[in-house]
């Protein structure tokens, strides 16, 4: 690719984002009630170990079917009142947006990705403190992976959800993954780049 | 895992704006001589800026980990899209939400998003949030005690236009005062969120006013170290998009860095 032009520079998400930016149902890429959803939750923690109130989280992944067409309809709008309706239930749209509430936490309800290899969930982190976005992946299942393999062990563990096997709370399979982020020191979460 | 709890911050002594110029005119120097040695131009903020204080404990230690050689079939390399089911008619006008007009000085800010080719991104989702005309957010976390406008919240979105083009109609934000250090103040800006068409090229970012005296002394700003870079922040007055009798004018394109998986798609 050609590159003719410089790109406009990343700035900070800032704190005042929340009543801009996230939307009903950003949290909720399943359709509800879908026997196959699954759950992605964390927490999102600084460099001191304390969470992180105010981080934005995007989420992209393909479809189950590995489709990476996405779809509209994430932030479905109501014309008459401005409002938002939430998605329709029927479209996957593959995007997903979750702030962290007041204890850093965050949940995603989803569909297992149908990306060929490892199943992984793109992530790009906002905060305010962080000038520049971080992506990161939240990967489902361990196993031969181009990018995992070409870390160490102790940093390839941070990309890889806990969860996710057999005998869950309700006795079934545990259908929820356990996905931290750390964004610096200690166990800090692999960051990503793409060029 | 025990629950998180908050931890002690280290200690950060409330800095005078002195103090802070000194710090950010070290990094500029060590930054402007550093490329003049060779160094790579940076056209991103660096994430560990310490005079903007909230990066201190936010930036990562380690170097972030290239996905090697282009991986095809890396999923970031397509997108989210949207349609005209995300928005509504008066989105892209901040001055028509409410019952009445919002106080300040009115304008149109359009522009085009396009990749580092030069290509147009068409029909994708841009946002867009700002304080008021007196520099107030209309969020309950904001302290600063100036005026909140009843007529304006101050966000809006819009879908880009076949030829990649976005245009909104609002007021001019004001500076306003943060805690970063005594006497900090923000220049005057609003806040853009924009998507290319892979997830690689996701943006959020800041758009300012040209000649801003307060420029110089914004730590948030001058986390992009290279000047070339941070006048590409800065949209220019264009008289020819100002609308007679009734708003100013300003254009401001944007370059989404970031690769993507095809062109082929680019008409969609």
């Amino acid at each position: 690719m050609a590159e003719r032009l410089l790109p406009t520079p990343s700035h900070t998400i800032g704190p005042f984002y929340g009543h801009a930016l996230p939307f009903p149902d950003g949290d909720r890429i399943a359709p509800p009630g879908h026997p196959d959803a699954i759950g992605l939750h964390g927490y999102v923690y600084d460099g001191a170990g304390a969470p992180v109130p105010d981080a934005l989280l995007d989420f992209w992944q393909a479809a189950p079917d590995g489709s990476l067409g996405g779809a509209p309809g994430s932030m479905r709008r109501d014309p008459s009142t401005g409002g938002f309706l939430g998605r329709n239930g029927v479209d996957f749209t593959g995007y997903g947006r979750v702030p962290t509430d007041a204890d850093g936490h965050y949940a995603l309800h989803t569909l297992p990705p149908g990306n060929p290899g490892l199943p992984y969930i793109g992530v790009c982190v906002f905060a305010r403190g962080l000038t520049h976005h971080l992506f990161t992946r939240a990967y489902l299942a361990d196993g031969a992976d181009p990018l995992l393999d070409s870390l160490p062990p102790e940093r390839r563990a941070t990309l890889i959800a806990a969860g996710g096997g057999a005998g869950g709370a309700t006795g079934g399979a545990d259908r929820t993954y356990r996905f931290d982020i750390r964004l610096q020191g200690e166990g800090e979460t692999v960051f990503l780049e793409f060029r | 895992m025990a629950h998180p709890q908050p931890s002690t911050r280290p200690p950060t002594q409330p800095l005078a704006q002195p103090d802070m110029d000194a710090e950010i005119e070290e990094l500029q120097d060590a930054y402007d001589k550093a490329v003049a040695g060779g160094a790579p131009v940076l056209h991103h903020p660096r994430r560990d800026y310490a005079p903007y204080r909230s990066s201190l404990l936010r930036h990562p230690k380690q170097p972030p980990v290239a996905v090697a050689g282009g991986d095809p079939e890396a999923v970031e390399l397509s997108g989210p899209v949207f349609g005209v089911t995300d928005i509504t008619e008066h989105d892209n006008d901040l001055t028509v939400q409410h019952r009445g007009e919002p106080i300040g000085e009115r304008m149109t800010v359009s522009g085009r998003l396009l990749d580092r080719a030069g290509r147009p991104v068409r029909g994708q989702l841009v946002e867009i949030w700002q304080a008021n005309a007196a520099g107030r957010y209309a969020h309950l976390r904001e302290q600063h005690p100036a005026p909140l406008d009843p007529n304006f919240t101050g966000v809006g979105r819009t879908l880009t236009d076949d030829r990649g083009r976005y245009s909104f109609t609002t007021v001019r934000p004001g500076p306003y005062p943060w805690g970063n250090h005594t006497n900090a103040w923000r220049p005057a800006h609003i806040h853009f969120s924009v998507f290319g068409t892979a997830f690689t090229q996701r943006l959020v970012t800041q758009m300012y006013f040209p000649n801003d005296p307060l420029f110089r002394y914004d730590p948030i700003l001058r986390s992009v170290t290279d000047r070339a870079a941070r006048d590409r922040l800065v949209a220019a007055y264009d008289h020819g998009l100002s609308r007679p009798g009734f708003s100013l004018g300003y254009t401001w394109d944007i370059v989404l860095d970031g690769p993507a998986a095809t062109w082929a798609e680019e008409g969609r």
